[in-house]
């Protein structure tokens, strides 16, 4: 507060910005968990939506599943699918920290794979379910 | 804040009326429970959602009409909305610093979840005894 006009020209260190920095996977999972929460917020609209379809009426229901297995109806639910078996994961995670287990950063970097290979293996066992029984496959 | 300016103000007086909600602990305990219900939750929401793919709206009913389905739907969309409208807050909290936006989202944030909770549970009660 206090700098001399001297001192001021000298150019200030700057801390990294998120545009120039390269975030580690430590980051990445954590805002990932974050992005997937709201993403899935999102997802409760849905379900709420598809269960009132099939209250009020078969065809209106009808209508909702033939938009729901369309194109951009199985994109979103892929995402979904993921965001879900990854916030699953990443949260399981959060409730072992919480537990004041797991805070070392080797562990941490084991656990950031482990995170992101279960949800991929939760999310690909589901797909090889699911794929089968889509009608128009 | 500069720490050298001359105020007659004590510590304490300036920070009063700027401290905690006294929420927190509450908050992060709800999180924690409703995470936890949600891990077998989300195992079994998983498993129905593949058991009903490409169910006409008589399976979904005839799905919804045992009891025990029924009740674990309602446990799985009322701790799942319990949950999302507890992060959504938390991302509010952090994100928007205008206070008017701020409340004015939180409120509506709380109010949206009510709602979708409503019809939810209007939607399995009615599935469920309709004949």
């Amino acid at each position: 507060m206090s700098d001399t006009p001297a001192k001021m020209s000298r150019p200030r260190p700057l801390s990294p910005h998120l545009q120039i920095y390269r975030l580690p996977l430590a980051a990445i999972t954590s805002i990932t968990h974050r992005a997937t929460g709201v993403a899935l917020s999102v997802g409760a609209v849905v379900l709420v939506a598809w269960l009132y379809a099939a209250a009020n009426s078969a065809e209106c229901f009808a209508q909702f599943q033939s938009i729901l297995v369309s194109p951009l109806g199985l994109f979103c639910m892929a995402g979904w699918s993921l965001a879900l078996f990854y916030h699953l994961c990443a949260g399981v995670r959060h409730l072992v920290w919480d537990a004041g287990v797991g805070y070392k950063k080797e562990t941490t970097n084991t656990t950031n794979i482990l995170v992101i290979i279960s949800a991929l293996i939760l999310t690909g066992a589901a797909w090889a379910c699911a794929l089968p029984k889509l009608p128009m496959l | 804040m500069n720490m050298q300016t001359k105020s007659f103000r004590s510590d304490i007086g300036r920070v009063r009326g700027l401290g905690s909600a006294k929420g927190g602990t509450h908050h992060w305990w709800v999180m924690k429970i409703t995470s936890f219900a949600l891990i077998p939750l989300t195992f079994w929401f998983a498993y129905s959602v593949l058991h009903l793919i490409g169910a006409d709206q008589a399976a979904v009913q005839a799905w919804v009409k045992q009891p025990l389905q029924a009740i674990i739907l309602l446990l799985f969309i009322g701790f799942s909305l319990h949950h999302s409208a507890n992060g959504l807050q938390t991302v509010m909290e952090d994100y928007i610093h205008c206070p008017v936006t701020k409340t004015i989202l939180m409120v509506g944030n709380k109010l949206l979840h009510v709602v979708l909770a409503a019809v939810a549970a209007f939607s399995i009660i009615t599935l469920a005894l309709k004949a």
